[in-house]
């Protein structure tokens, strides 16, 4: 642990990364209290498409809402959407590739089929699919989203088994008498989080991109629902008269989706010897 | 080579086969029914002997095994099944809007390559400049952007603003409709591949073949031609076929922002519209052509390494 805080100092990414990340789930949490106003119920049509001013830091919407207030709620269901279906991602990817690094054989044989099916779906395509059967809905984006990306944590998690596998701690529980569930999940998959939670942080941030893909598109988070995504959608049409509406969701989108990449791509350079070393 | 191509397409069969039953099992367990679909209804109104009667000539009274064994058969064929909004097939308007999204993906495919690879290649030559470190800035920020968020700043900018380029619309195809959402399709594809360049250059510049090259007294221009650039495509290309898959399911958002007439918003419509045999026909030929550029790329190893046995 001190040695992984010593590196995370050096590690400007991270550091990055993680501040803005810690701002985002702030601003998530405390939405309540931020929010100048509330994000749904204060509409004024007589104060609609203004631009921002010192009333309306980042000016209102069409209907005359506050779009910081709701860009700050609006934290809340990005970041939930990346935390839960990655969450579900991780966990489908972690059973499958634990399981099938451990046990080998036909069961190996199968999952790393279906992760090669898988693979071969673009995510955003799938989980169109997927939403164009469950219809739009908050819940339903995070069944999408918790169904379509966990082939990258499968092969990851898959991978490092085969590795771990032969190392002498695992030789040792079996000499102890563990179990294969209990070596799989209490003795190796400690030893392997580092690498999956790269991965997971990665998600997070894919995760958020194609929710706010999906709303824009219209199968997302439905109106009134303050989603980033959901935002830019309805603000296409104002594009050309009131810029501001379109501007701030995106930014929004764009910093969080930044910081989530630069706090993995930091995570990597500290929990993966191979790739600091192939940086410099 | 011929073997390990045939090779490569036999193990095809198996995958589309399994793609095709994840889709058709997802896309007819629809709540939706698509009698309710029909053009038909306004005549007849919600007449449940018309309901039956429509059910019965879509063939959707039959048992899903059957319904998937008639769907592989007639897809076999080339024939994807009648859309049941529009009367026409499935085939026919999936062939009218492929060729649109293909050129966009290629464009966009275009300027990431010819950016992209570069820009990665000199930032690692020149690492810990300025010009890496914007590079690599840059590179960041274009994986995290949203592309339509990008698209419309662009559209706002460089069409509104400067009217440089038309807001949305295919315009028969004409270059200056075609390079705003190239653009915006390719920002995050290009910011990868200069990532991956420069990863690859840098983890070949300390190799021995490197130092050997040099120490024999190789001009620059040389050893980065011959020996650097060559063996970091080979890792690229890996990641340039993988990515063009996720290329083409992002060409949805492009070309929706756009109004752009690709497969991508044939396949949005036909969501909305529950049209699910024009939909499961776009969904199935994104897919089909991100294997196909995987398959090319595999063949496109022998090319570029030698090393690579066909075994």
């Amino acid at each position: 642990m001190k040695e992984f805080v010593k590196k995370a100092r050096r590690q400007k990414n991270l550091i990055v990364g993680g501040f803005i990340t810690l701002v985002v789930l702030i601003m998530a949490i405390f939405a309540p209290w931020l929010a100048p106003y509330h994000p749904i119920d204060h509409a004024d049509l007589m104060e609609a498409e203004q631009p921002p001013s010192l009333a309306h830091l980042f000016g209102t919407d069409q209907q005359g809402r506050d779009i910081l207030s709701r860009v700050i709620y609006g934290a809340r269901i990005s970041l939930s959407v990346g935390l839960v279906s990655q969450g579900l991602n991780s966990l489908i990817g972690i059973l499958l590739g634990v399981t099938a690094g451990f046990l080998g054989k036909r069961w190996d044989d199968f999952v790393m089929g279906l992760t090669n099916i898988m693979l071969s779906i673009p995510s955003l395509v799938f989980a169109l699919a997927i939403m164009a059967v469950l219809g739009p809905g908050l819940l339903n984006i995070f069944i999408a989203l918790g169904l379509t990306n966990w082939s990258y944590s499968c092969r990851i998690a898959r991978s490092q088994v085969l590795f771990n596998r032969s190392l002498d701690y695992v030789t040792a529980a079996q000499a102890l008498g563990y179990g294969r569930i209990r070596i799989m999940f209490t003795q190796i998959l400690p030893n392997i989080m580092g690498p999956i939670l790269v991965v997971a942080t990665l998600g997070v941030a894919g995760a958020i991109l194609i929710e706010a893909a999906l709303s824009f598109l219209g199968l997302g988070t439905q109106p009134p629902t303050p989603s980033w995504g959901g935002m830019l959608s309805t603000a296409r049409e104002q594009l050309f008269t009131a810029p501001w509406i379109s501007i701030f969701p995106g930014m929004a989108i764009f910093i969080t989706v930044l910081g989530l990449n630069l706090l993995g791509d930091g995570l990597r350079d500290i929990l993966d010897p191979h790739t600091t070393r192939q940086k410099r | 080579m011929l073997k390990f191509a045939l090779r490569r397409i036999l193990q095809f069969i198996p995958t589309i086969l399994a793609i095709t039953l994840i889709l058709f099992l997802l896309l007819n367990v629809l709540p939706g029914d698509a009698a309710l679909m029909s053009g038909d209804l306004q005549d007849k109104g919600l007449d449940p002997r018309f309901m039956e009667e429509m059910r019965k000539r879509w063939g959707l009274d039959q048992p899903i095994h059957i319904r998937y064994f008639t769907y592989l058969k007639n897809l076999a064929a080339g024939d994807m099944g009648l859309s049941y909004l529009r009367r026409e097939k499935v085939s026919g308007l999936i062939a009218s809007r492929l060729w649109p999204t293909l050129k966009l993906a290629l464009a966009a495919m275009l300027i990431a390559v010819s950016i992209g690879i570069p820009l990665g290649f000199y930032s690692a030559l020149r690492q810990g400049t300025w010009l890496d470190a914007f590079s690599m800035v840059g590179a960041v920020s274009g994986v995290s952007i949203p592309q339509f968020w990008l698209g419309l700043l662009l559209m706002f900018f460089l069409a509104v603003k400067l009217p440089l380029f038309p807001v949305q619309g295919y315009g028969d195809g004409a270059l200056k409709n075609m390079i705003l959402p190239a653009f915006t399709l390719g920002v995050g594809y290009m910011a990868l591949l200069a990532r991956t360049t420069r990863a690859a250059v840098v983890e070949i510049l300390s190799t021995d073949y490197v130092r050997t090259a040099r120490a024999k007294g190789l001009s620059e221009l040389m050893v980065n031609r011959k020996h650097i650039l060559r063996n970091a495509l080979i890792l690229v290309l890996t990641t340039a076929g993988l990515q063009f898959g996720s290329l083409m399911g992002q060409t949805v958002v492009v070309e929706k922002l756009f109004s752009w007439p690709g497969l991508g918003s044939l396949m949005v419509d036909s969501i909305f519209q529950r049209d699910t045999p024009v939909t499961q026909g776009c969904v199935l030929l994104i897919i089909l052509v991100f294997l196909v550029v995987n398959l090319a790329v595999d063949l496109l190893y022998a090319v570029i390494d030698p090393r690579v046995e066909y075994q």
